[in-house]
């Protein structure tokens, strides 16, 4: 509080007046108003809040008023300035908005754009159906067993009961590996089929065996649209006691409903194979007609040739010679067998039509199959 | 085997109306592969009827010999009298019957047959050729019939033109298959009807009187009928249903004793031979060959006999290799022998296999013996041949009969009557099982227990689960139930496959292909790698018999195979290519061992099965990747990057990372690869592989783009020397506090030293070294380059000060200093 002022000037008092603040409250408004962007306003906020400016200077003023006319004064002002100030805040925030938008629209950018930077990679469906496969048996229990390549002849012929010289083997088209000298008498094969996987597993494992192996195998076939002499197997063995040719038929069942969908089933007929008895051929039902084009000239199958049925490989009730020659007693155990090509499963699984595409290892057959199948 | 319908209903009374394909259905059913069913005559539509030419006149001034004939077809062109044909062919006679359609008639193929004008007469009709008639001969001429018809007579059915024709593809177990007689057997069962067994005939007993013969290997032949017949007339050719019946299973008629021996083998299974007696000498024998011994088969092909080779003889030696072929000397004549000695013997399927592979000579014979044959149809063999002889050429059969029986007991098997039940899982019960047992001609006897005596045509026939899957095909496949069985709880994968999967995925994931390639090779591949002469890779496993003679071994390492494959995609328009490949290489052991022949009827030991496995090479699993292109594309994005070494060497580290092994990387020297770009690869101390860019002159030998990169690593190595659980390690959320060094070295000093040393220095306050850039010229100085690397530091336990981190950086440097003689840029 200050003394009374006995020697006021009139002329400062005149600056405070009501009419001079409302003045200089409504210059500031308009001049925030008009602040077209942020470092407009920033001026206009120098020039009328900072310390020359018009309403500071009559803040200075109020101290010189006389105290009757001081708190007049000083309130006129206050509020004048709150004013500013509040449309200066609002302005800011107004105009930040404004240049945040900008500067999102102008960063904006073509999302349709292509980006192949970094090429894809794929695995080769031979590997990953073979693993399909493998994930089914392991589900339910099996492991999955593996033998070498380069075989002995005891191993893919002998033990699986092909006795030497038997007509059987003839039909094998084996790669003989050369032996000393360079005679074809070495004992030792590039393994026809994964059979000798089941020989090895059974010498291998402890009693019940359940398998699936799955593995290249070698036959000598010139290559064509059919045919690879270098191509992939798996063979399934169980080995236990009281196993049936029912079995069988049940885990084939079971297979084919997991590769191909619910309702799907396989067919048996009788065949020869010297490690299976009695043995077979397994069919599974053709699973784009589904039969339906049997007898049908109005829906013919291209899969199935419209046999309804198509031709999936060999299995049967494991020959107890077989058993006998891993030391496994065949009075106490049974068990089944089978073995199937995975390129042809790939064929009709996947509409393959060349075999030639599966082995030639082009990448554009390749890469649709991406990492699992 | 083939089988004619018409042949097959001889023997079983198939229901009326039942056709080929019903009976194809049938017999694939019951295990027999059918694989198909032709046709014959299929469109073929009279009148064609036999005619007789009686006047042949030679047309002139034609490009080709053309004949205007006129032919007797009696009433069958309503008129009786001749009909007028022009015909082309010329292998016929005045007087010879052949065979002539008439206008209206339709030949096979729809060839529709009118009276036409051609070389200036108009021809009624055609005299037909074998061809023309679907009869499958191979002969262009027309065919002229034997003797005995009368013109006019129906052509389609007198030769029989009208019929089906099953193809089978008879398992090596059903040997009895290779025979009417055994598939009507078949036939009869699936239809359930009655069998006339063809070999149900009266034989005579040995009398003393008949030919001699002598064998001296009854291990290999232990019967041996032998029968003559005298007086055949030699002009004497087989009748027309005879002549049909062998073209239709695929035989070519050559004579009459010929196609009779053949007709009686395709009937009952049983090959049969006929010597010409007057060309044989002295008893005849059975022995095995005396190495050296020569014998010309009947092909004509002179062979040097084996001691192992079963042979037939007379006094000047051996006349037939047994079961096989017989020799070209004691050969039934061309126009026909007179007197003939036949031979129906049983010979072991063993040595026929053998020695047809081992003479790389198969026949109708050594097929059927080595399948076996049944030794109870010597006899009757024999008996139906001569009954035919001398039915067709007015032959004697002499009263003689050579029979020679090496003494054998029936086969029994002992089974219990709930076997077939407990194979199959599903109940037939004794019944049915001994019912079924009947059928394929077993006798059975007992309850529980059964005693089979099994049928002598069914050699296969040896143990319990050969009769139960007799009982469980003949009750239908179709038939068993479908049941899951339970396996005990499986641990899984393996950590190897696992590991492999990883594998896959990883390099999948990081761009790369898989293309699993062939593992065949060359010897060129290995000079294209530009390996040294004595590059231990350079020693492979060779094949006996490879598909392609150029590439007679197997691979030793995985590149060539993926640089073909990398040049068939280069070659297709692919330019950016990134592949791989896991599989196997093969290395031969140092001594090369044979396997011993183990037994079968026992399990071998352990000294047994390392012996076997000693026998084979080495098989590790390898995992290789190459290069070529771009890795990545350049684009809108900016500049892309040329796959290079540096890409191969990161795609082994993919590899091994997955096998928890951080690789060494070293510099080195190694075929294929570029001497100055090529990087050894270690797992601890231990060698893993080798990666980095081609040689220069390995991308041009194999038509691969420059600087193709490449990677190979063996992956059971990487497999060993990883495997440690990773365990997980205390996360410090102090702050990190970073330093940056860039250091002098010379420019030779390998970039993995400078790392290590700093790493060894820095201690335990360490957490991370980054090489973030290189740089060369003229402020470092001529043969040498800055590393700058950030170092972070940090403590498990607090915040590190400016000293504790500066004094650590410092000791890193020093370290660096001492082994790689850095120097501090700037200091
Ligand atoms: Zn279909």
């Amino acid at each position: 509080m200050s003394a009374p002022n006995k020697s006021y000037d009139p002329v400062e008092v005149e600056a405070l007046k009501p009419e001079a603040i409302e003045r200089m409250r409504s210059d500031a408004l308009a001049a925030v108003a008009a602040a077209g962007d942020l470092e407009a306003l920033t001026h206009v906020k120098t020039a009328h809040t900072g310390g020359g400016s018009p309403l500071a200077l009559a803040n200075r003023e109020i101290g010189a008023l006389p105290p009757q006319a001081k708190a007049e004064a000083g309130k006129r002002v206050g509020q004048a300035r709150g004013a500013v100030n509040q449309a200066l805040a609002a302005r800011q925030a107004e105009l930040e908005a404004e240049r945040d938008a900008r500067v999102l629209v102008e960063e904006a950018v073509d999302v349709t754009l292509p980006y192949d930077r970094r090429t894809a990679g794929a695995r080769h469906p031979l590997t990953t159906l073979s693993e399909r496969i493998e994930d089914i048996f392991t589900a339910m229990g099996y492991e999955v067993a593996e033998g070498p390549e380069v075989e002995a002849e005891w191993f893919n012929f002998d033990a699986l009961n092909f006795p030497p010289d038997h007509p059987a083997r003839e039909t094998q088209d084996t790669f003989f590996v050369e032996g000393a000298g360079g005679s074809g008498e070495s004992g030792v094969v590039l393994r026809t089929h994964t059979s000798p996987v089941q020989i090895r597993a059974l010498l291998e494992r402890e009693l019940p065996v359940y398998v699936i192996a799955p593995g290249r195998v070698y036959r000598s076939d010139e290559l064509d649209a059919t045919h690879t002499p270098v191509f992939a197997q798996v063979e399934l063995l169980a080995v236990d006691e009281g196993l049936t040719m029912a079995d069988l038929k049940g885990t084939l069942d079971h297979m084919v409903v997991s590769l191909f969908g619910e309702g799907m089933t396989t067919r048996l007929r009788p065949n020869h194979f010297p490690f299976t008895e009695p043995s077979a051929e397994m069919d599974m039902l053709c699973y784009v007609c589904r039969g339906a084009s049997v007898g049908n000239p109005d829906r013919p199958c291209r899969t199935c040739s419209s046999e309804g049925w198509i031709e999936l490989g060999g299995c049967g009730v494991v020959n107890p010679r077989v058993l006998t020659a891993c030391g496994v007693d065949p009075e106490k155990y049974s068990g089944f067998a089978f073995g199937f090509g995975i390129e042809r499963m790939l064929m009709f699984r996947h509409n393959v039509e060349d075999m030639r595409d599966i082995v030639e290892g082009d990448v554009r057959f390749t890469l649709p199959f991406g990492m699992e199948i | 085997m083939r089988v004619p319908l018409s042949w097959l209903r001889e023997y079983v009374d198939l229901p009326a109306g039942v056709t080929g394909r019903d009976v194809q259905a049938k017999l694939i059913s019951a295990g027999l592969e059918v694989e198909t069913v032709e046709q014959l005559g299929a469109g073929l539509k009279g009148p064609l009827v036999v005619g007789r030419v009686l006047t042949i006149e030679e047309l002139e001034g034609f490009k080709k010999p053309i004949r205007f004939c006129t032919v007797d077809v009696a009433d069958a062109n309503r008129t009786g009298e001749p009909q007028e044909i022009v015909c082309g062919a010329r292998n016929f006679a005045v007087g010879d019957l052949v065979v002539v359609i008439l206008p209206g008639g339709v030949l096979p193929g729809d060839f529709q047959i009118a009276a036409r004008k051609t070389y200036g007469h108009t021809s009624h009709g055609m005299i037909c050729s074998a061809r023309e008639l679907g009869m499958g001969d191979d002969h262009d001429g027309i065919i002229v019939l034997p003797p005995g018809s009368e013109p006019g007579t129906d052509a389609i059915e007198l030769l029989e033109l009208v019929d089906e024709v099953l193809d089978i593809a008879v398992t090596p177990d059903r040997g009895y298959c290779l025979s009417l007689r055994g598939v009507a057997r078949e036939a009869a069962i699936a239809y359930g009807v009655p069998l006339r067994d063809p070999a149900l005939l009266d034989v005579p007993a040995h009398n003393g009187d008949g030919y001699p013969v002598r064998i001296a290997a009854p291990d290999g032949c232990d019967r041996f009928t032998a029968r003559t017949v005298t007086g055949l007339d030699p002009e004497a050719a087989s009748p027309i249903w005879l002549q049909r019946r062998l073209q239709k299973v695929g035989m070519r008629p050559i004579s009459l004793t010929v196609d009779v021996t053949n007709y009686v083998m395709f009937e009952l299974g049983q090959p049969l031979h006929a010597y010409d007696r007057t060309r044989i000498d002295g008893p005849i024998g059975v022995r095995r060959a005396q190495p050296g011994e020569k014998l010309t088969t009947l092909d004509g092909a002179e062979r040097v006999l084996d001691a192992e080779d079963l042979v037939i003889t007379d006094d000047s030696g051996p006349i037939g290799l047994a079961g096989v072929m017989g020799g070209a000397h004691t050969e039934i004549a061309d126009g026909g022998s007179t007197d003939v000695v036949i031979e129906a013997a049983h010979f072991a399927p063993i040595p026929i296999a053998r020695t047809s592979r081992r003479h790389k000579l198969g026949s109708e014979a050594s097929r059927r013996f080595e399948r076996g044959t049944d030794p109870l149809t010597t006899s009757a063999a024999a008996q139906r041949t001569v009954d035919l002889l001398v039915g067709l050429a007015g032959g004697t059969a002499e009263p003689g009969v050579t029979e020679i029986v090496s003494p054998a007991g029936p086969r029994t098997i002992a089974m219990p009557a709930d076997h077939p039940d407990r194979v199959a899982g599903t109940e037939y019960g004794r019944e049915t099982v001994v019912r079924r047992l009947q059928e394929i001609g077993c006798d059975v006897l007992g309850s529980d227990e059964l005693t089979v005596t099994v049928p002598s045509w069914r050699p296969d026939l040896a143990y319990p689960n050969d009769l139960a899957e007799e009982v469980i095909r003949l009750e239908g496949y179709e038939n068993l139930p479908s049941t899951l069985p339970q396996p005990p709880a499986g641990r899984g994968l393996t950590e190897s496959q696992l590991l492999r999967r990883r594998v896959g995925r990883a390099l999948a994931g990081a761009g790369y292909v898989e293309a699993p390639s062939y593992p065949f090779v060359g010897a060129e591949v290995f000079d294209q790698l530009g390996l040294d002469a004595d590059d231990e890779r350079r020693r492979t496993v060779r094949l006996a018999n490879p598909l392609d003679g150029t590439e007679p071994a197997l691979r030793t390492t995985l590149i060539p195979g993926l640089l073909g494959t990398l040049r068939r995609n280069s070659g297709r328009g692919a330019h950016d290519l990134a592949l791989f490949e896991t599989g196997l290489v093969f290395l031969p052991a140092a001594e090369r061992v044979a396997p011993p022949r183990l037994p079968v009827d026992r399990r071998p030991t352990d000294e047994e099965i390392a012996a076997l496995q000693a026998a084979l090479p080495d098989q590790p699993r390898r995992v290789g990747a190459v290069l070529a292109g771009a890795r990545e594309l350049p684009g809108w994005w900016g500049a892309g990057h040329t796959a290079s070494w540096a890409d191969a060497i990161e795609a082994a580290r993919t590899v091994a990372r997955e096998a928890g092994v951080e690789l060494t990387v070293r510099a080195g020297r190694y075929a294929p690869f570029h001497p100055g770009r090529c990087a050894v690869l270690l797992a601890g101390e231990q060698v893993v592989g080798h990666a980095g860019e081609l040689h220069p002159r390995v991308t041009k030998a194999f038509g691969v783009p420059g600087r193709t990169s490449a990677m190979e690593i063996d992956l059971d190595l990487v497999e060993q020397a990883g495997g440690e659980r990773a365990s997980g390690p205390r996360v410090s959320t102090f702050p990190v506090a970073t330093q940056d060094v860039a250091l002098i070295v010379d420019a030779d000093v390998p970039a993995a030293e400078v790392e290590g040393a700093l790493r060894a220095g820095a201690g335990e306050l360490l957490e991370s070294v980054r090489l973030f850039d290189i740089f060369t010229g003229p402020q470092i100085g001529e043969g040498r380059k800055s590393l700058a690397y950030a170092l972070r530091f940090r403590a498990p336990d607090r915040t590190l000060t400016a000293e504790e981190a500066s004094a650590a950086r410092d000791a890193a440097v020093a370290s660096a200093a001492t082994r790689t003689k850095a120097t501090l840029r700037g200091a």
